[in-house]
């Protein structure tokens, strides 16, 4: 399958069903596009801070204590209410394995 | 089969893709000697290492297994072996002359470091004519033993550099193929699956027991692993957990399934891919997998990592476009592409293939090109 490059999408999930997806560059607040690498899934997020290559984007409401999804897998525990469009990262998600022992 | 690959075949039918003549030290008293033969003679490749004396137990078994397993390793055409004393310079030598290669041993008690560079010097130079008439054959796929790390992982490993891999890792073992993965730790949060993907019960557990007696170790130290993992380059990349960083770990290592689990530095017997317990870091680790008979390696990166192997080529991909970049002379295969989706998994996948039958063939990778040749023993624990 080959796609054409894509200057809009600034987001890839690995599945549909996850709940954050990473940033494929530098990405600055308001409009962008996010895909998934399992589907054609294609849909707009609104961003209130710009994220970085690399770095999550979160695509749903993740309440405070919530599992974060990613590879349709548990990745990280919400440590903070994060909001649609917003940076998920060590700030406000925390291993549930490697921690003070 | 008419593959196109080329290697050099040894006297115990195993196949490599380099005709390294080694001087292997035994122990780290043996280093200048070691390092004065490789000076004398250019064509020679000098592994000094920082171990070897008053080790015991499995600590030194490893010692063994690993320096055993370096020489026997089938980039290598012929080795001088050198050690402060006999007996354990024999042990080494021994057990790399059962592969029918020509191995050389010397001892510095009695002699001095002098006379031994000397006699070292004249014997490495006679190995080095003789290897350089050894010709490439022709060599099947299979005969080729792949391993696989990542290091310096981001979270563009995971959507790229990683699943990259994975195609070369399936398409190997499609072809009766070997392929090494190991980074017990760095699997935390995703070992249920790769315990799901041992082929039967007796894998599966040999597997679970190696994970958990790493995991009762790291944790018996009593300190925040938070500080380890992610590393502070993994968090600067993007990633968050180390549950995250084992999935993007994951990515690399294809849908087929386990088909055993190996103590570090083992020997696989088995076809297929095979997990083995090392350290997550990258020089100890590779160091292990040549050391159990892997002939070239494939590194994914994310932030770049810089890592070579004297006798294992090392090629390292990226799908980090700044990293590919800024980081040019160390990474071989640009996938950064895939972040666009400029083209498909399988393309990136043809990609590497590429690279890595130029590699067998004897292009050097840019570790090879630039002296990256990082050689770390693994050390259980501390020495009598």
């Amino acid at each position: 399958m080959r796609r054409t490059v894509d200057e809009q999408l600034a987001f890839l999930a690995h599945r549909q069903s996850d709940m954050v997806a990473v940033a494929v560059r530098d990405v600055e607040a308001g409009h962008a596009e996010y895909a998934s690498l399992d589907s054609d899934l294609r849909r707009p997020i609104e961003l209130p801070e710009p994220i970085k290559l690399g770095h999550k984007v979160a695509l749903v409401e993740i309440a405070e204590g919530a599992d974060v999804i990613e590879y349709g897998e548990r990745v990280a525990v919400a440590t903070a209410d994060i909001a649609i469009g917003t940076l998920v990262h060590v700030h406000n998600v925390r291993s549930t394995r490697w921690q003070l022992a | 089969m008419a593959t196109g690959l080329t290697g050099y075949r040894r006297p115990d039918g195993k196949v490599g893709i380099r005709n390294h003549v080694l001087i292997l030290g035994v122990d780290d008293l043996s280093n200048t000697a070691v390092e004065g033969i490789g000076r004398l003679v250019p064509g020679t490749l000098s592994i000094p290492h920082s171990y070897g004396r008053l080790q015991f137990g499995e600590d030194l078994e490893l010692t063994f297994r690993t320096l055993i397993g370096t020489g026997a390793n089938p980039n290598v055409a012929a080795v001088v072996v050198v050690g402060i004393e006999p007996s354990w310079t024999d042990r080494v030598a021994d057990g790399i002359a059962v592969t029918g290669k020509p191995v050389v041993r010397l001892s510095i008690e009695r002699f001095g470091d002098i006379n031994v560079i000397a006699a070292g010097a004249r014997a490495a130079a006679k190995l080095v004519q003789d290897a350089s008439e050894i010709q490439r054959v022709p060599v099947e796929r299979h005969e080729v033993m792949l391993s696989i790390k990542c290091g310096e992982s981001d979270t563009t490993s995971g959507l790229g550099s990683c699943p990259t891999t994975s195609q070369a890792v399936d398409r190997t073992v499609a072809a009766s193929g070997t392929v090494l993965f190991g980074e017990t730790t760095e699997l935390t949060g995703g070992e249920h699956l790769i315990a799901a993907r041992c082929v039967d019960d007796e894998v599966r557990e040999k597997f679970q027991a190696f994970f958990d007696d790493y995991l009762s170790m790291v944790v018996a130290q009593g300190v925040d692993l938070l500080g380890s993992q992610p590393t502070q380059g993994n968090i600067r990349g993007g990633l968050s957990t180390i549950e995250e960083k084992a999935m993007g770990n994951i990515a690399k290592t294809g849908t087929v399934p386990v088909v055993d689990a190996l103590s570090p530095a083992q020997a696989p017997t088995r076809q297929g891919l095979n997990f083995m317990d090392t350290s997550s870091a990258a020089a100890e680790c590779i160091t292990l997998m040549a050391a159990a008979g892997a002939v070239i390696h494939i590194f994914p990166t994310g932030q770049g990592n810089v890592i070579g192997n004297p006798i294992e080529p090392v090629i390292k991909l990226t799908a980090n476009p700044v990293t590919a970049e800024t980081m040019s002379e160390h990474i071989d295969l640009d996938v950064s592409g895939l972040l666009k989706l400029e083209y498909s998994l399988a393309e990136a996948g043809d990609r590497l293939m590429e690279v890595v039958d130029r590699t067998i063939n004897g292009r050097l990778t840019c570790a090879e090109a630039i002296g990256h040749r990082e050689y770390v023993i693994t050390k259980l624990y501390r020495s009598a």
